[in-house]
């Protein structure tokens, strides 16, 4: 085992050997490790380069907080940059690469920065990259982004599945050191349901790391016992390796568990991450305290570490962290660390406490140096020794590690997300939140207490209190009441003197002097502070450099912290992966796709496929030898004309209407009058908005008295339900009409052309000759000779002779292979969407490309659809305002080219002949166009100036795209069969 | 906004099963009512800070009209009722 592996103790399995690469050089470690405790455990210090010095980073934390360890690990689509080491676990074959350096971490060619270091300094860019503006973007920026930064993404897919679940809970208990494990356990008790969630790998916080008995168990056997009884509690959920990141409205708490993170071989049928919404009741927030670095000149070479850090790699994976130690000190936790090293056998140079008046307490053998400092830090890529400054002396000591600990933050965020601010406190000499919020309370050191016996204390008492409001009768604490033992605090925000840079925010390379010329220049406000700086801008969010900052701002602006404030706080706690957050909506799950019952059908017949929203639509239907779309789409139109086709309308939104009141209503809804539609019969209506324009069109069928068939546009399909449940429920609660969408129930099936009746009458059993099934008639028929119910509509699009049939969806495919086959003597062929798309523009009927949201009924040539003689209906009182009346607008008419060999294309611009091309004499444009092979020409609909009474001008269609004038003519919008022969044939 | 509403008919749901429409305190003026009036229904709506009556549908739920007062500045939500039950027209 590596030299730096104690032989005995820690929470590892030693009989479990991993082994892992460091860039691409083999270590091994121990299950139990993280990735940081197996490198220092193998002597490696060193392991990053910082964001814009490049100098050379070691692992400080033992944590989330960790600004320097950022490592690229997994490879190929894994690839994970900018992970921490603190806190990834080890597994079998992890590969690790240290990150920001060129060629080699330990020889890195980014370094020469330091040596530019005078001129980097804080709000370097804005100073210096100013001239030439247009440098920044091509020069400057490149290069800067090449030499500063963290890791690289992957363009690699991440091959791994992410998933989204929600989970209820009366007490939500984040983090499980002393307070939360006590708050769970009373809660737990109590009989609530808990949810107790902790980032780490193990539950225990800072009991994982101590080592000073309680009461009379250690930390230890305070947690096996305690962790013993909660797992022995069907109402208590743990969670491990989830970080509850962010608090929302509702008492709402997201989560992430990393569920597979930590193992070598992934089982691709579970989620590697899970994003949870935990819907709490009440919740507890037992985050613990953030320990505070020191600042003083090269407090950031590797072997410099936080004392708490230092405990935990020496208590948890038996790591020492060198062979002679310095600890730093303004309070009780580097004596902790040096006892605890002493304990081991290790050998502690000096502890040097900043306080003038330490407590006497110290009985180890290291020397303690009362009211000193560490001045300088000396070495390059590891620590070789420490500048020791007490009452004017300096003195030298040789030393490999050094712990640090100025104090502690309480960890807060969470009970910031909304809104609260926290409050400086004197005494702690630390910014406290509200300890209690509606829904939230936060206990132990989160909430600025000390001892773990206060912590535990505090974390029973608070979930007794929660679940007692929630009716939880007779609530014990798990822990009795205990008072907090404090030292007093003297926050040493910078030591002054030092020679090296004194770093204060490790991440993004942020230094004393930097916030100080912040001051200088006029940015002490702390936001400006930290935009000028980019102090707490890294991904760490200034962790461990927020609250030092906020220290040396309030001395060199000669105020309190309190009075500098803090910057906010907002959800993430730490950076969660884009996977989790997209969860099971990627690729062919982005978004829903409907098919149509007719799919199939049309599949198997050579549809061409188009998206539409949601569905997928058969577009054309090429043959054999066809080469472009538009041989297939004309010779779907004219087989249509001549002889006879199918198509798919399926997707159109279909809407059953019951109730007593079902036609009084849709005599309101719609524009045109319906009260009086005679059962067996379908009307085309308009609908309107409030505002007078047309929202959407459709035919709707009165199938009996007090039952109607609504049929919407496939776009509209979802805003008509919604539209005409606010109208019944909001607006006329009094009338009796119910709503059932059944547009997936039905396929729905159109037959046009000349020999359309021929065809059906073949599979439907009732007459449908025109006599007895005219125009617009609409009624239930049965087919096959009784075998199946269908609804049979004489409407039409195309404006042939034209029928839709429905039949229950799973029948959809018989049905229409069945009319396919009756067809076939006739000339039958299936047709898409483009081939209707052009009959309709032959017939001048309109779509959503003319009902685009700026018509009314007149605009279209529907005025006198508009029912005058109904005493209300949606839009009706607006629709007489006075710019609806005027005779400028634009309307519906034809346009045609005046030479067939020349074309244009909808979105063109309409220009009275010779006019310039400029707005100021814009006409109208071109809605809908397309080739008609009837006509041989290309025809469109435009909206135009006072177009009805244009007919037959000449005008310039304008594509001011492409530079193109077609010279074209004015027209009647109905270009085939004007006299509708042939619908009524 | 609130990250759960409670349909009075449903329980407490996720707010991304509704969809907002907007104030519920305006009323459809008489066909009669004059052009201000519809005017106002219409176009005219006021942003108020704190307390807020809405009409919400609950889209993909039981697609029932509720009426949801909720505040704008704490996001509370004070209450939701069926939009037909207030007897009170929109």
């Amino acid at each position: 085992m590596s030299s730096f592996r104690l032989p005995s103790g820690g929470r590892l399995d030693r009989s479990k050997p991993l082994d892992f690469t460091f860039d691409g050089k083999p270590m091994q470690g121990l299950a139990g490790d993280t990735v940081a405790s197996a490198l220092l455990a193998n002597g490696r210090q060193l392991v990053g380069r910082s964001f814009k010095y490049h100098r050379p980073r070691g692992i400080l934390t033992a944590g989330a907080a960790e600004p320097n360890a950022l490592l690229t690990i997994g490879d190929g689509g894994r690839t994970e940059p900018n992970t921490r080491a603190t806190v990834a676990e080890l597994y079998q074959g992890l590969i690790a690469k240290s990150q920001n350096r060129w060629p080699s971490i330990d020889f890195d060619l980014g370094a020469v920065n330091s040596l530019l270091a005078p001129f980097l300094g804080a709000g370097f860019y804005y100073k210096t990259f100013m001239w030439p503006a247009a440098f920044w973007e091509k020069v400057y920026e490149p290069i800067i982004r090449k030499a500063a930064g963290l890791g690289r993404a992957t363009y690699e897919a991440d091959p791994d599945s992410y998933e989204k679940c929600w989970a209820h809970c009366d007490l939500l208990v984040i983090g499980s050191g002393p307070a939360g494990l006590a708050a769970a356990l009373t809660a737990g008790r109590a009989g609530a349901r808990v949810i107790l969630a902790d980032e780490g790998f193990e539950f225990g916080g800072s009991l994982l790391s101590e080592t000073a008995p309680i009461a009379t168990q250690t930390p230890a056997e305070l947690l096996s016992r305690t962790l013993a009884e909660l797992e022995s509690l069907p109402n208590v959920r743990l969670l491990t390796r989830t970080t509850v990141f962010g608090w929302y409205d509702g008492n709402v708490f997201g989560g992430i568990e990393r569920v597979q993170k930590h193992v070598g071989t992934i089982d691709a049928n579970r989620p590697m991450e899970r994003l949870w919404r935990f819907a709490a009741k009440k919740a507890i927030l037992a985050s613990g305290a953030e320990e505070r670095p020191m600042v003083f000149g090269g407090n950031d070479i590797p072997g410099v570490m936080m004392s708490g850090a230092m405990r935990s790699y020496l208590n948890r994976q038996a790591v020492a962290p060198g062979r002679q130690t310095v600890i730093f000190t303004n309070g009780a936790s580097g004596y902790r660390t040096a006892a605890d090293l002493e304990a081991r056998g290790l050998d502690v140079a000096a502890i040097v406490d900043s306080r003038a008046d330490a407590p006497k307490t110290w009985d180890g053998k290291a020397r303690v140096i009362s009211g000193g400092v560490v001045m300088d830090a000396k070495g390059g890529k590891a620590l070789s020794g420490v500048t020791i400054a007490q009452a004017g002396t300096l003195e030298v000591i040789k030393a490999d590690a050094l712990a640090m600990s100025g104090g502690w933050s309480p960890i807060i965020h969470l009970a910031c997300h909304r809104g609260a601010r926290p409050a400086w406190s004197d005494a702690k000499s630390a910014f406290l939140a509200p300890e209690i919020q509606d829904g939230l309370s936060i206990a132990g050191s989160a909430a600025g207490l000390e001892t773990l016996e206060a912590c535990l204390a505090d974390g029973a008492e608070k979930a007794r209190r929660l679940v007692t409001d929630l009716g939880f009768a007779n609530a014990d604490r798990a822990f009795a009441a205990v008072a907090d033992r404090t030292e007093p605090v003297k926050p040493l925000w910078f030591v002054r003197g030092s020679k090296g840079k004194a770093f204060v925010d490790y991440q993004n390379d942020v230094h004393v002097r930097d916030l100080v010329s912040a001051v200088g220049e006029g940015y002490g406000h702390v936001e400006l502070a930290k935009r000028y700086t980019t102090n707490g801008m890294a991904t760490d969010q200034g962790k461990l450099s927020n609250m030092n900052a906020i220290g040396i701002l309030a001395e060199a602006r000669k105020v309190s912290p309190a009075a500098v404030g803090t910057t906010t706080f907002r959800p993430f706690y730490t950076p969660l992966s884009f996977g989790a957050l997209t969860g099971a909506s990627k690729g062919r799950h982005f978004q829903p796709v409907r098919k149509s019952p007719l799919h199939d059908w049309a599949k198997k017949n050579g549809a061409i496929f188009v998206e539409t929203g949601l569905w997928y639509r058969s577009s054309w239907f090429p043959k054999a030898g066809e080469t472009t779309w538009r041989e297939s789409v004309d010779r779907e139109v004219l087989n249509v004309r001549k002889n006879a086709g199918i198509c798919d309308v399926s997707t159109l939104g279909k809407i059953e209407i019951f109730g007593r009141d079902a036609a009084e209503f849709l005599n309101r809804v719609y524009c045109n009058a319906f009260l009086k539609l005679p059962v067996g019969k379908a009307r085309y209506g308009l609908m309107l908005r409030e505002d007078g324009v047309i929202y959407d069109d459709g035919t709707t069928s009165r199938l009996s008295e007090n039952h109607f068939f609504m049929t919407t546009t496939t776009a509209y399909a979802a805003g008509v339900m919604n539209h005409l449940e606010f109208c019944a429920q909001a607006l006329w609660p009094g009338l009796d009409v119910q709503f059932a969408s059944s547009t997936d129930q039905w396929a729905q099936i159109a037959v046009a052309g000349p020999k359309s009746r021929a065809i059906l009458q073949t599979i439907v059993d009732e007459d449908i000759s025109d006599a007895a099934f005219p125009f617009l008639g609409a009624r239930e028929v049965s087919l096959f000779g009784g075998r199946l119910s269908a609804r049979l509509f004489r409407i039409s699009f195309s404006g042939e002779l034209a029928y839709e049939l429905a039949v229950p969806a799973g029948y959809g495919e018989a049905v229409a292979d069945a009319i396919m086959d009756a067809g076939a003597e006739h000339g039958i062929c299936p047709y898409g969407v483009e081939a209707l798309g052009v009959m309709r523009i032959e017939k001048g009927h309109v779509t959503h490309s003319e009902i685009n949201g700026t018509v009314i009924p007149s605009d279209l040539g529907f005025a006198k659809m508009v029912s005058v003689t109904k005493p209300d209906f949606i839009g009706k009182a607006m629709l007489s305002r006075e710019g609806m009346l005027d005779p400028d607008r634009l309307s519906l008419v034809g346009v045609k080219p005046v030479d067939p060999k020349t074309t244009f294309k909808t979105g063109a611009h309409i220009l009275t002949e010779g006019a310039t091309p400029t707005l100021q004499n814009d006409q109208g444009y071109v809605s809908s166009s397309c080739y008609s092979p009837n006509l041989g020409s290309t025809i469109g609909l435009a909206l135009v100036r006072r177009g009805p009474q244009r007919y037959g001008e000449q005008v310039t269609v304008w594509n001011d795209l492409k530079n193109e004038y077609t010279k074209a003519v004015l027209c009647s919008p109905v270009f085939f069969d004007p006299e509708n022969g042939k619908l009524h044939g | 906004m609130a990250s759960l509403i409670a349909c009075p008919h449903c329980g407490p749901r996720p707010k991304e099963e509704f969809t907002v429409r907007g104030d519920a305190g305006i009323t459809r003026p008489e066909p009669d009512a004059g052009a201000d009036a519809w005017h106002a229904y219409v176009y005219l709506r006021d942003n108020p800070r704190g307390r807020h009556r809405e009409h919400w549908h609950h889209t993909s739920g039981c697609r029932r009209w509720l009426i949801v007062e909720r505040d704008t500045v704490t996001h509370a939500i004070y209450s939701a009722v069926d939009a037909a039950a207030t007897g009170e027209t929109a």
